[in-house]
C-alpha cells in the first residue's frame, strides 16, 4: 500500500472570483463591455448599518395608532407659486417611457396617486398614460430633451433639470434598439431599431452658471408656477447641492449609487459615484451652510427599501425619499413566479438585470406586446400602493417610538451605527460609544 | 445679402414692424411682466404685434410664446431667447446669446446679427435664420427644426443631430455631424472636418428640390441650390459593433 500525501482543498480566489472569471470569459467572447440594468449590486455601507435608539428614561415616545406622527411634505416653496403637497415624503423616481413598458408607467402614476405621492417621468417624455394616472407629475429635464415640448412642461407639476443619476454619475444612457417599437422611436424622434444614445451633457447649458439662466428659462417658460429639481448622482454632494440652490434650484435630488439605471456598462455602476448613506450629509451640511436647509428640499434615492430606511434618511435630514428599483419589485418585477423564463434567460429571480434587452418576464422592463400584458396596471398599482402604506406605516412606527409626531422631527440623535464605516459617513456614533469618526479630530 | 429673409406669409401675419405694435421696454417693465403679457394671449388676440426695447442681453427674452404673434426685439438678447417658441415669428434686431430657439416646436425666429453657441438646440419645427454667423454646436440635438446661417458655423455644430435640415452659406467648423441621426446638412462653403459618422452625400434633385425650398422660404435669393454639398449620417453607428469603437 502506498502513502499518498494528503490533498489540499481546493481553494478559489477571493480576488478572482466565479463572477470575476465569468466576467472575464465573456468579454473574451464577446468584445464588448457587459451592460445591464439596476444599480450597484456590491455590498456597501448602508442604512442596516444604522439604528435607532428609541425612547428611553430620557425622551418619551408616542402612543402607537393614536397619537398623530405627520407624514405630509411640501416640495418646491421655495420660489414656485405652486408648490407640490405630498402625503407622505416617498416619491418615485424618474424611469423612462421606453425602458418601462406603458403599463408599467401606468402602474406606477395609479399607485402614487392612490398614495398621495408624486412619480416622474424619464428619458422618453410624458406619455398619456402617465399623466392621465398621475395625480402628482414631475416631468424630467434631461439632456437628451426626448420627447420635450412646452405642452408637456407647462402639464406637469414639477420640473426635474437632470444632471446625472447614482448609477453613473457624468455618464449618458443607451436604448438598445430592441426596445425601440414605433411608438418609443416618434417620441424620440429617431428611426426604429437603432440604438439611441442618451447625450452624457446637456446640449445648451454646461456649469452652475449656465444653469442658473437655464432654470430662469423654465420658471419664465412656466410663469413661475413649477416647482424646479434639480437632480444629481452621489458624486459630490456637497458641492453639487450647494451649486443647486445657488443656480435656483427649489429642490435637490442627490441619488446614491445603489439607484438604478435601465442600461449602463457594469463596470460604470460598480466603480463610480458614492454610496447614498455617503451622500446625505454633505448634502444636508450643504444645505445647512447656505441657511436652506428645510427651504430648499432635499430628497435622496438609491437603495432605499422599507419604512426604517425611509426614517433613517429623514433622521439624517432629508425632507423626502424617492424609490425606483423598489416600487419595479412591487409591481412584480423579477418575481419568482416566472422563474422558469428567467431560468430560460440564463439567469434566476432576484438577479435579472439585463433590463435593456426588452425581455423581462415579468411585463416590465420591456416593449413586448405580449410580455406588457402580464402587467395589469390596476392591479400593479394597488401593490404599489400596498406597499407605499407598509413603508409609511413602518417608518411612523419607529418615529412614534422616537417620541417625534412628525417623521420630519427624527433627528441625527436618534441614530447610531453598526460600523465605523457607517458612523463616519452619517456622522453619528459608533454604537456603544459616543464616538462619531472624523469629528473632533479623531 | 438679402435685405429681408422673412417669408411672405410671415410679412403677412404681422413678422414686419407694424404702427400698432403693441410695445414694451424692458428698461420699465420686468422680463416676467413681458413673458407673463406674452403668455396670457388667447388665440385670435387682436394683439398680433410686439415691440421689445432695451433688451440689453436679458435673457429668456420672449421664451415659451405659443400663439401666432410678431415680435420684434430691438438691440440684442442673452441666453434662450424664443426658447421653446410655438408659432411666433420672432425678430431679434442685433445679436443673440447662446441657445437662441432652443426647443422651437413652430413658428420662425430671425437673428439679424450673429448667433452664440447651441443656436437652435434640440428644435422640433419652426425655422431659424441667423443672417450673421452662428457659434460653436449651431443645430446640436436638432430634431426637426430648419435652421439656415448666412455667414459661418463653429465646431460640433449639429452633433447627434437627429432631424430637419441645417443650411449654412458660408463654412462649417470642425467635427461637423459628429454622431449625426437623419438631419440633413446643406453646407455651400468649406468644412473644416466631419465628425463621426458624418459623411458627404450626393445631391440628387429632391435635395436641390428641398433646399430651394429652404432658401425661399428664408428669404435667401442671391444663391443657388446647387452650389451646396450635402452632408448625412453614414449610418454605421446606428447599432453597436466593437469593431466601430475607435469612432467613438
Amino acid at each position: 500500500m502506498t502513502y499518498r500525501n494528503p490533498p489540499t482543498t481546493p481553494r478559489k480566489s477571493a480576488t478572482f472570483d466565479d463572477y470575476t472569471l465569468s466576467e472575464i470569459r465573456r468579454a473574451a467572447a464577446t468584445g464588448i463591455y457587459d451592460i445591464r440594468g439596476a444599480g450597484a449590486k456590491r455590498k456597501l455601507p448602508h442604512f442596516d448599518d444604522l439604528l435607532f435608539l428609541g425612547a428611553s428614561i430620557s425622551r418619551y415616545p408616542l402612543e402607537g395608532y393614536r397619537e398623530r406622527c405627520d407624514t405630509s411634505v411640501v416640495l418646491g416653496s421655495r420660489h414656485a407659486r405652486k408648490p407640490i403637497e405630498l402625503k407622505i415624503p416617498i416619491t418615485i423616481a424618474g424611469m423612462s417611457f421606453g425602458s418601462l413598458s406603458g403599463p408599467a408607467k401606468e402602474a406606477l402614476g395609479r399607485g402614487a396617486t392612490l398614495s398621495g405621492t408624486s412619480t416622474t417621468t424619464g428619458d422618453g417624455g410624458m406619455t398619456e398614460e402617465e399623466r392621465g394616472h398621475s395625480k402628482t407629475l414631475v416631468y424630467q429635464y434631461l439632456p437628451s430633451r426626448y420627447g420635450m415640448n412646452p405642452r408637456d412642461l407647462r402639464r406637469a407639476d414639477a420640473i426635474e433639470v437632470v444632471v446625472g443619476q447614482g448609477a453613473k454619475p457624468g455618464g449618458g444612457g443607451m436604448l438598445l434598439g430592441q426596445k425601440i417599437s414605433d411608438r418609443v422611436a416618434e417620441m424620440r424622434t429617431l428611426p426604429k431599431g437603432i440604438d439611441q444614445r442618451s447625450a452624457s451633457r446637456h446640449p445648451d447649458w454646461t456649469g452652475p452658471d449656465d444653469l442658473e439662466i437655464k432654470i430662469l428659462e423654465l420658471r419664465e417658460i412656466t410663469d413661475w408656477e413649477k416647482p424646479i429639481y434639480v437632480k444629481v448622482g452621489g458624486a459630490r454632494p456637497y458641492y453639487d447641492t450647494a451649486l443647486a440652490v445657488k443656480a435656483g434650484a427649489d429642490v435637490v435630488v442627490v441619488d446614491g449609487m445603489q439607484g438604478g439605471t435601465a442600461a449602463t456598462q457594469e463596470v460604470f455602476i460598480e466603480n463610480v459615484g458614492q454610496p447614498t448613506l455617503a451622500c446625505i450629509r454633505p448634502a444636508v451640511q450643504a444645505l445647512q451652510d447656505l441657511g436652506m436647509h428645510r427651504k430648499v428640499q432635499l430628497i435622496v434615492s438609491g437603495g432605499i427599501r422599507n419604512g426604517a430606511d425611509v426614517a433613517k434618511a429623514l433622521a439624517l435630514g432629508v425632507d423626502a425619499v424617492s424609490i425606483g428599483t423598489a416600487a419595479l419589485v412591487a409591481l412584480g418585477d423579477n418575481d419568482p413566479r416566472w422563474e422558469a423564463e428567467y431560468s430560460a434567460l440564463g439567469t434566476t429571480a432576484g438577479a435579472y438585470d439585463d433590463w435593456h434587452e426588452g425581455r423581462d418576464p415579468a411585463g416590465i422592463t420591456t416593449q413586448d406586446p405580449e410580455l406588457m400584458k402580464r402587467v395589469d396596471p390596476i392591479a400593479a398599482g394597488r401593490r404599489l400602493a400596498n406597499y407605499l402604506k407598509v413603508m409609511t406605516l413602518e417608518a411612523q412606527t419607529i418615529a412614534r417610538a422616537c417620541g417625534k409626531n412628525s417623521l420630519h422631527n427624527l433627528e441625527p440623535e436618534d441614530l447610531v451605527a453598526l460600523s465605523i464605516e457607517a458612523a463616519a459617513m452619517a456622522g453619528v456614533p459608533l454604537a456603544g460609544t459616543n464616538w462619531i469618526p472624523g469629528k473632533n479630530g479623531f | 445679402m438679402p435685405a429681408t429673409p422673412m417669408s411672405k406669409a410671415e410679412r403677412e401675419q404681422g413678422h414686419a414692424h407694424s404702427q400698432a405694435s403693441r410695445v414694451f421696454d424692458l428698461s420699465v417693465h420686468s422680463l416676467r411682466e413681458l413673458n407673463q403679457a406674452l403668455h396670457s394671449l388667447t388665440p385670435g388676440s387682436n394683439e398680433t404685434a410686439w415691440e421689445v426695447l432695451n433688451p440689453k442681453g436679458s435673457h429668456s427674452v420672449a421664451v415659451g410664446v405659443d400663439q401666432p404673434v410678431s415680435i420684434d426685439v430691438r438691440g440684442s438678447v442673452g441666453y434662450y431667447c424664443a426658447g421653446m417658441n410655438d408659432g411666433a415669428a420672432i425678430t431679434v434686431h442685433g445679436s443673440a446669446g447662446p441657445g437662441v430657439g432652443e426647443n422651437m416646436m413652430s413658428g420662425s425666429i430671425v437673428i439679424k446679427g450673429d448667433a452664440s453657441q447651441y443656436a437652435g438646440a434640440t428644435g422640433r419645427g419652426g425655422l431659424l435664420v441667423i443672417e450673421g454667423n452662428a457659434s460653436s454646436r449651431c443645430g446640436i440635438s436638432m430634431k426637426g427644426i430648419d435652421i439656415v446661417v448666412h455667414g459661418n458655423i463653429g465646431h460640433m455644430s449639429a452633433f447627434m443631430a437627429q432631424s430637419g435640415n441645417l443650411v449654412v452659406l458660408g463654412d462649417a467648423g470642425d467635427a461637423l455631424g459628429d454622431s449625426i441621426y437623419e438631419a440633413r446638412l446643406f453646407v455651400r462653403g468649406k468644412v473644416e472636418s466631419l465628425g463621426a459618422d458624418c459623411i458627404a452625400k450626393e445631391m440628387r434633385p429632391e435635395h436641390i428640390e428641398l433646399l430651394q425650398a429652404l432658401l425661399d422660404k428664408a428669404g435667401v435669393t442671391d444663391v443657388k441650390a446647387s452650389e451646396f454639398k450635402r452632408y448625412g449620417s453614414a449610418r454605421t453607428l446606428y447599432n453597436f459593433n466593437i469593431d466601430n469603437a475607435d469612432a467613438y
